[in-house]
C-alpha cells in the first residue's frame, strides 16, 4: 500500500491548480466487523484460526453448551460465545459473539508492558504480541479490558489473537473472514467497516425491530479494529462479558508517564545526595579526632 | 515504651544468638566493644544480598533502558521474572528474622525525637558527637529500620498479587499493586544509598561493626553515647575528653 502512496502524483507539470487527488488518500486503519446478527454459530472461524496459526488444540470441557471451551487460551485465540438471553417479556435470545482481541486504539495490554518491544501496534491498527521479547510478567492481562492475553506456563509467554498481521501484511484478510460462510465477518477499512455497521444497525432498527441495534466501538479504549453489530448496543454484556465501558487503569499511564522518571530521579538523588555530603562536610570522624600539625608549614610539608 | 518484645520472640532470638556463635567467631580487642553478634550479621547480610538480587532483577522489570543492562545478568527477561519473586521472598524472610532480632532496640523513645530535632547540625557536621541520650540505634536508624518494615509488608502484599497476576486477584488490584511495589521499591533504593554511604564513608569505624562485630570505644562513645555508658559504664563525654587529653600529651614531645 505504502508503494501507492508514493507513487501519488504531488506536483505536475503546467498544471492549473493543485494536483487531482493529492491528499486524498485512503485511511489505511484495517477493521474486522463481526456482525452477531448474522453469526450462526458454525465456528468455522474457530477452525480457520487454529489451522493458520497452527494452533495446537489441548482437550477442553464440555459444559453443556455449543461453546468449545470456557474462554479463549494461549492456543485458542478465537472463541464463539454462546449466551443465552432472557428478554423481559419471557422470550430467549440465543447470542454468539465472536470473542477474540479487539485491538484497541489505545491498547491497554502495551501500556501495562514493561518489556521493550514485547507488544507493538502497527499503523494500521493491529496490536501484536512479539512472544521473543514477552518475559511472561502479565501484566498485559491487568491492562487489557476485554480479558483476552493468555499466559502459557510452559513458555512463560503470553499469547493472543493477531489480527493475522502476517496474513494482512501480504494484502489478504484474516483467516477466520476467510472462513465465514454467511458474511457475518467482513474485513477492510475502518471507515467503511464502521459504515458498513451502521447501515445494518440502521436496517435492524427500521426493518427488524430491534430498537437498540447499534454499533460497539467503545470510545473509552480509542475506538477498536474489531467491531461487533448488536441487536442491543446499550447492553452489550449479555453477550458473554463484553464490557459496556472498557476502561484502562490510569494508573499505568501516570506510572510510566509520569512517575517513573520523576521518582527515578529522585532515587537518584539518595546517591548525588551522599556524594554531595561527602564534598561539602565531609565524613564525620570518631571523637576526639588527632590534633591538626603544628605550624604554617605542616600543611606544606605534605 | 510502649511495646515490649514479647518473651517467645527474645527467646528464639536468644537461642538463636547463641548457637550462631559456634558458626562464626566474634574478636573484640582491648579498646573496642562487641556491636552486633554473628546472628546479627550473618542475618545483615543475607538481607543485603537478596536486597540487590531483588532489586536488579527488578530493575529489569523496572525502567526499559534498564532492561537491557540489567536482564543479561540473570539470563534474559523471563527469567528475571521467575526469579524476581523468590529473591523478594529471600529478602522478607531473612529481614523478617532480622526484624525480631532487633525489635527491642528499634523501639522509638523521646531520645530519638531528640535526635531528629538535631538532625540539621548532626548530618552537617556541626555536632561533632550525637546527643548524650542516643542509645545502640539513633533515630536515623530506626526511620530506616521501620521503614523497610513497612515497605516489606507492602512488598509482600503487592508482590503476592503480581505474582498471581490479575487472573487470580483482578485488573485494579494489580494495577494498584503495580505502583505501590515500584514506590516502595524506589524509597528503598533512595535509602540504600543513605545506609551505604553512613556505614562506609560518611562516619569510618562503623562498616567493621557489620564484618567483624566490632567497634572502638572511641566510635561508641562518638555515635553512640548512652550506649556506651550502658555498656562500658563510664561517661561518654569524660571519656572523650581523657582520651583527648592523652593524645595531646601524648603528641607533644
Amino acid at each position: 500500500m505504502a508503494d501507492r502512496r508514493t507513487l501519488q502524483a504531488e506536483m505536475i507539470s503546467a498544471h492549473s491548480g493543485p494536483a487531482p487527488g493529492y491528499g486524498m488518500q485512503r485511511d489505511l486503519e484495517v477493521c474486522k466487523l463481526v456482525d452477531t446478527t448474522t453469526c450462526i454459530g458454525c465456528k468455522a472461524c474457530e477452525v480457520a484460526c487454529a489451522e493458520w496459526n497452527d494452533l495446537p488444540f489441548s482437550p477442553t470441557t464440555f459444559d453443556n453448551t455449543y461453546q468449545t471451551m470456557p474462554e479463549t487460551r494461549w492456543n485458542f485465540w478465537n472463541l464463539i460465545k454462546f449466551n443465552e438471553h432472557q428478554n423481559p417479556d419471557g422470550t430467549i435470545q440465543w447470542l454468539m459473539r465472536k470473542d477474540q482481541c479487539m485491538h484497541c486504539a489505545d491498547p491497554g495490554c502495551l501500556a501495562a508492558c514493561p518489556a521493550d518491544g514485547a507488544i507493538v501496534k502497527y499503523a494500521n491498527g493491529i496490536v501484536d504480541f512479539n512472544q521473543e521479547n514477552c518475559i511472561g510478567c502479565e501484566f498485559c492481562v491487568s491492562g487489557c479490558p476485554f480479558n483476552i492475553p493468555r499466559f502459557n506456563p510452559e513458555t512463560k509467554r503470553v499469547y493472543k489473537c493477531t489480527l493475522c498481521s502476517d496474513r494482512v501484511g501480504e494484502g489478504l484478510e484474516p483467516a477466520c473472514i476467510k472462513a465465514c460462510p454467511t458474511g457475518c465477518l467482513k474485513f477492510g477499512t475502518k471507515d467503511d467497516m464502521k459504515f458498513i455497521g451502521e447501515e445494518r444497525a440502521k436496517q435492524l432498527r427500521e426493518n427488524f425491530g430491534w430498537q437498540n441495534a447499534g454499533v460497539y466501538d467503545p470510545q473509552s479504549v480509542g475506538g477498536t479494529h474489531v467491531i461487533y453489530v448488536l441487536h442491543d448496543a446499550t447492553d452489550p454484556e449479555r453477550y458473554g462479558d463484553l464490557p459496556k465501558n472498557p476502561q484502562i487503569p490510569w494508573s499505568y499511564t501516570v506510572w510510566k508517564w509520569l512517575f517513573k522518571p520523576v521518582l527515578g530521579t529522585f532515587a537518584l538523588f539518595g546517591f548525588l545526595g551522599v556524594l554531595f555530603h561527602y564534598v561539602t562536610s565531609g565524613p564525620r570522624r570518631t571523637q576526639p579526632e588527632p590534633p591538626e600539625k603544628d605550624g604554617a608549614d605542616a600543611n606544606i610539608n605534605v | 515504651m510502649p511495646i515490649s518484645t514479647s518473651s517467645a520472640v527474645q527467646r528464639f532470638d536468644d537461642k538463636a544468638r547463641e548457637s550462631f556463635e559456634s558458626v562464626g567467631q566474634t574478636t573484640v580487642y582491648r579498646g573496642e566493644l562487641l556491636r552486633h553478634p554473628v546472628y546479627t550479621r550473618l542475618l545483615h547480610w543475607m538481607v543485603a544480598l537478596f536486597f540487590f538480587l531483588a532489586l536488579f532483577t527488578g530493575f529489569a522489570i523496572y525502567l526499559p533502558w534498564l532492561f537491557r543492562w540489567f536482564t543479561p545478568i540473570f539470563g534474559g527477561g523471563p527469567l528475571s521474572r521467575v526469579m524476581h519473586p523468590w529473591f523478594g521472598v529471600g529478602f522478607v524472610f531473612f529481614f523478617g528474622l532480622q526484624a525480631l532480632n532487633w525489635l527491642q532496640p528499634m523501639i522509638w523513645t523521646a531520645a530519638d525525637s531528640n535526635w531528629t530535632r538535631n538532625m540539621g547540625k548532626i548530618v552537617s557536621g556541626e555536632a561533632k558527637m550525637d546527643p548524650p541520650d542516643t542509645g545502640f540505634f539513633n533515630a536515623g536508624q530506626k526511620i530506616q529500620f521501620w521503614e523497610i518494615v513497612g515497605g516489606c509488608v507492602a512488598y509482600l502484599i503487592t508482590g503476592i498479587i503480581l505474582w498471581a497476576g490479575a487472573r487470580t486477584f483482578g485488573r485494579i488490584s494489580v494495577a494498584i499493586s503495580y505502583v505501590v511495589h515500584d514506590i516502595s521499591a524506589l524509597i528503598m533504593l533512595g535509602g540504600i544509598f543513605i545506609h551505604i554511604y553512613e556505614s562506609t564513608f560518611g562516619q569510618p569505624g562503623t562498616f567493621q561493626s557489620m564484618i567483624r562485630g566490632a567497634v572502638s570505644e572511641a566510635w561508641a562513645w562518638t555515635f553512640h553515647p548512652a550506649w556506651y555508658k550502658q555498656v562500658a559504664g563510664r561517661d561518654p563525654q569524660q571519656a572523650c575528653e581523657e582520651a583527648r587529653r592523652q593524645m595531646t600529651t601524648g603528641s607533644k614531645p
